[in-house]
């Protein structure tokens, strides 16, 4: 295992299947031929999704959770000038590779029997996707990271704005340009670091192990380059005021699309505070906490009762995320250990259960079209499997103990609440009010008379669909019960970040 | 002698080549444009290469009117190979729309040769005969379907303003020879390195916006939308690439050359066209249907772009210029030979619009537009990215942040409009079934588009280009 370079062929195996997909469907003319590749290109991407969540299960096994080091790490030259192709994985970013990996299989069996038209094509984006985003979390150069974090937008663009729904164009657009904004002003900053790099090392470098630990970057800069790659994470995470694009481009998307949205890419931003913000500059990470609560605080009040309104069930979910998203912000800049643990907890957990409950959208959309709350109304008395799966979702995103879901806030609330009792307090609001509405779409959807006629016909669950979201169920319940699977994996690089944070800051400990 | 003669020797080729394949095309009453052209493209892909092929020689002709060093070399180099693949990509064109005459060849070499007389040139009236030699040929070609009322009237714009450029041209280029006494770019250096007087600064001023005309920088962009929506389709592919390219390469050589002395003089009038230039392209694109027109808009602002390593100065500068620019070349290349391929069949179209549905009609051609466009917003990991990251590299080292970063929100405004033409072909019903395209321009397109691609597998530092543009960069100072 030692000379293979595990890491690339995680990343790039997608990608590499997509290309070979491509090549073959231009080798089909006739139509039959070309339908029979789109038949058969979900079994494609399936398999290829497949081997990559065994590959990265072997890599989590084969992982050492005791020490902070960067492991499997890989160190090639690449474009010359310190700027190389380097990669590795630590106790922060394995599991964000591991929960790529286990999505996108089940996003692509959700898609083969809801995308009709041009499969191929969707299998296609959905493998470069997958290899870009597990690149995003494999990558520890600069340089490299921003390829793979801003390369994601090309997929993402095309697959709301082909498969999506009615207003998919304006929602495609928006989501590219608001990314694209924030990430060209971290573009800025990562080119000034680099400069930077070079006049305090004498060779320039974008090696994040090295700049890490030897920066040393003024603090008055350091306010200008927080910001610049805050602007960036912020709107992926995405944080109030810069969240408009999530519910458009959630709504829009396909139901495998909304899932990988809610379930990576926010993730992106969270996992960018972490392995950057806070490591490279630190001061400013201190300086700028009150704000990042502030924010939080708002985002998960605010958006908890802008989802309590909402008459379209992605909408309220995508508004949901933004809460969610709120505690992990919250944990991140509480700078300790609960904090940072449950951020990363919350991150991993939210992928889980926002993407469970996409599906279940997902679920009803494709029996009956439409996503209107006011639409459904008594799905329990047909659909008593969905029901049951959908509660149990439910529940875990409102975080009832037992499920994931409460794990994360709990310790991001604790971590808060040693810093300012009253920001814990304010996310403490926040969960009520997420049962509100999270109870309120599950009284609307299942309980009830059926009240439309067109619900009399629904059918259950389908074996598929149960495959789908029964996997989702299971690790959900697990981490709820048992959260030391991943907090013994990310507790040594979690104590190591601090311990760095706290030896380079000149502002003293917290 | 003959170590003399090899200095201009690309010159002299295509000079002597040029005047021969007239004298060859009008001899017979037989239409010979194919064997013109090839015999032309034979000839622009020697002269590329001549670098080479003569063993790179380094020197000064004509009592130092020219100079030849590695950054003359390189620029040829672009240069001669944009010329040889405009050649390739206009005989479709030409030919459908029955323009096929060899006189089309013959200008596009005269265009070259004054272009090489540019990147060679050392003394002002060089400037100023390259400049002219290349300006008339473009002129005639922007006029060269000359039944269409268009095209005329795009060649007369192109003339008209041409003209007032190349007055302000020369007005800058006789102060600067009043009030510094030489017109070698050299004995120019000495004199403003001792101490340069207003009305130098005057001088370069006019030079400097007589130059903007020509590299479209906004505030002297108002031409270009015009002669690119009016030229035909293979000429605008041109002119968008190399006549840019060679006058931005000039401005360089004379900005880090002779008036290397009073960088803090010139260095504010390219910023003051580089962010003009960036915000005009963008915004201005932003309602553009045609997408010649779109495309007019999209080179002011990568000009502007171009301009930013530039005004950083030093090596490091120019060398991002080269860079930037050469990428834009290869990338504008693509993106006509893709244009060149739309085609229904009552002729060409050029609207946006009628790229809708193109990813299900001629899947091929729209992955390799998307590909291009992506490339041209800068995203990575495709080459335009990597444009933008060297461009803008110089330009933090010298501490111009505020500028880098007006540059990348230009270029997220700009983004809107390349993903217009993006939403056309992959999100909008088809409009039209393009027909079959010339497998020249199949090819011209792939292989663009290949160059555009690879810099995931491969390391930059293995790109040969690379080596030789650090050196022609390096050779200025």
């Amino acid at each position: 295992m030692e000379n293979i370079p595990i890491l690339s062929v995680i990343t790039f195996f997608p990608a590499l299947a997509a290309v070979f997909l491509m090549v073959i469907s231009r080798t089909a003319k006739s139509a039959e031929a070309k339908e029979q590749l789109a038949k058969n290109s979900p079994y494609v991407a399936l398999l290829v999704s497949g081997v990559v969540f065994i590959l990265s299960l072997l890599l989590v096994f084969a992982f050492d959770g005791s020490t902070a080091n960067f492991q499997f790490t890989e160190d090639t030259a690449w474009l010359g000038g310190g700027i190389e192709y380097r990669m590795g994985v630590d106790g922060i970013s394995i599991l964000f590779v591991l929960l790529t990996a286990f999505l996108t299989p089940l996003c692509i069996l959700a898609s083969q029997t809801s995308i009709k038209d041009r499969v191929l094509e969707y299998m296609v984006a959905f493998l470069l996707l997958e290899t870009l985003m597990i690149g995003v979390f494999c990558s520890l150069d600069l340089i490299l990271f921003y390829l793979f974090f801003e390369a994601v937008l090309i997929p993402m663009y095309i697959i709301i704005g082909v498969w999506g729904g009615k207003n998919r164009v304006y929602a495609s657009y928006k989501f590219f340009l608001y990314t694209l904004l924030g990430s060209v002003l971290m573009l800025a900053a990562i080119i000034w670091i680099y400069v930077l790099s070079g006049q305090q090392f004498g060779a320039p470098t974008t090696d994040m192990v090295v700049l890490m630990r030897e920066l040393d970057i003024p603090l008055g800069a350091q306010t200008w380059l927080w910001l610049a790659f805050f602007a960036s994470f912020a709107v992926k995470m995405p944080m109030w005021p810069v969240h408009t694009w999530l519910p458009d481009a959630h709504v829009e998307a396909p139901t495998a699309g909304s899932v990988i949205l809610a379930g990576i890419l926010l993730k992106l931003g969270g996992y960018g505070l972490l392995r950057f913000s806070l490591p490279l500059f630190p001061d400013a990470s201190i300086k700028f906490a009150p704000l990042v609560f502030g924010m939080s605080v708002i985002a998960i009040i605010y958006t908890s009762l802008v989802a309590y309104r909402q008459h379209d069930m992605k909408k309220l979910i995508a508004y949901s995320s933004v809460a969610h998203m709120g505690f992990v912000t919250m944990g991140i800049f509480a700078m300790n250990v609960q904090g940072i643990q449950g951020a990363i907890f919350q991150m991993l957990s939210h992928g889980l259960i926002s993407g469970a409950l996409f599906f279940c959208v997902g679920v009803i959309y494709d029996r009956m079209h439409t996503r209107e709350i006011a639409f459904y109304g008594g799905l329990v008395k047909q659909m008593p499997v969905f029901a049951a799966f959908l509660l149990f979702f439910t529940m875990a995103n409102v975080g009832l103990p037992g499920t994931s879901g409460f794990v994360g806030e709990i310790l991001t609330m604790v971590g808060a609440y040693q810093l300012n009792p009253w920001v814990a307090a304010g996310a403490a609001l926040g969960m009520i009010l997420s049962a509100v509405y999270a109870l309120h779409l599950y009284r609307e959807v299942v309980f009830g008379e059926v009240t439309n006629p067109k619900l009399e016909t629904i059918t259950d669950m389908t074996g598929r669909e149960v495959l789908i979201l029964a996997p989702l169920a299971l690790f959900t319940l697990i981490l709820g019960v048992y959260p030391s699977l991943v907090t013994d994996i990310t507790a040594a690089s979690v104590d190591n970040l601090l311990a760095d944070i706290a030896a380079s800051t000149t502002l003293g400990a917290r | 002698m003959w170590e003399k003669i090899i200095l201009f020797f690309p010159e002299l080729l295509l000079a002597v080549s040029a005047s021969q394949l007239l004298l060859f095309g009008v001899s017979k009453k037989s239409n010979r444009s194919d064997l013109v052209r090839y015999i032309g493209i034979a000839v622009l892909l020697v002269f590329a290469f001549s670098g080479f092929l003569l063993g790179m020689p380094n020197g000064t002709a004509f009592n130092g009117a020219l100079v030849i060093d590695n950054y003359s070399h390189y620029v040829k180099m672009v240069i001669g190979l944009a010329g040889a693949a405009s050649l390739v990509f206009a005989k479709p064109y030409l030919q459908s729309e029955k323009l096929d005459k060899h006189e089309f060849t013959v200008l596009l070499l005269y265009a070259v040769l004054g272009m090489s007389i540019m990147a060679s040139a050392n003394n002002l009236l060089t400037v100023y005969i390259g400049v002219e030699m290349q300006a008339l040929a473009l002129y005639i070609m922007a006029a060269f379907n000359r039944d269409s009322l268009r095209s005329s009237e795009a060649g007369l714009k192109y003339f008209v303003l041409g003209a007032l450029s190349s007055g302000l041209l020369l007005y800058g280029l006789s102060l600067i020879y009043g009030f510094s006494g030489s017109l070698d770019f050299d004995r120019i250096g000495a004199v403003i390195v001792a101490g340069a007087s207003p009305g130098l600064i005057a001088g370069m001023v006019f030079m400097l916006c007589g130059l903007g005309f020509k590299i479209s920088a906004a505030p002297f962009h108002m031409w270009t939308p015009d002669v690119y929506e009016g030229s035909p389709t293979p000429v605008t592919g041109f002119f968008a690439g190399a006549p840019k390219f060679v006058a931005m390469c000039l401005i360089a050589r004379i900005c880090v050359g002779p008036f290397g002395g009073i960088e803090d003089q010139w260095q504010q009038v390219i910023i003051v066209f580089a962010v003009l230039s960036m915000f005009v392209g963008a915004i201005g694109a932003l309602a553009q249907t045609n997408i010649k027109r779109l495309m007019a808009y999209s080179s002011i602002a990568n000009m502007g772009y171009a301009l930013v390593p530039l005004s950083a100065g030093g090596a490091a500068g120019v060398k991002g210029m080269l860079i930037f620019m050469s990428i834009y070349i290869i990338t504008i290349i693509g993106i006509f030979a893709c244009i060149l391929q739309m085609r229904i069949r009552n002729g060409m179209v050029e609207e946006i619009s009628d790229l809708s549905g193109l990813s299900k009609s001629n899947k091929g051609l729209a992955i390799i537009l998307s590909m291009f466009m992506f490339s041209v917003m800068g995203i990575p990991p495709l080459l335009g990215f990597w444009g933008k990251l060297f461009a803008f590299l110089p330009a933090v080292e010298a501490g111009l942040v505020w500028l880098v970063v007006l540059a990348l929100v230009a270029s997220v405004i700009g983004a809107f409009y390349y993903l217009r033409i993006i939403k056309a072909m992959w999100f909008d019903e088809p409009a039209h079934e393009f027909v079959e395209a010339p497998s020249s321009l199949r090819w011209i397109s792939i292989g663009s588009a290949v160059l555009v691609l690879p810099l995931l597998i491969l390391p930059f530092t293995a790109i040969p280009a690379t080596g030789f543009i650090n050196q022609a960069a390096a050779s200025l100072f």
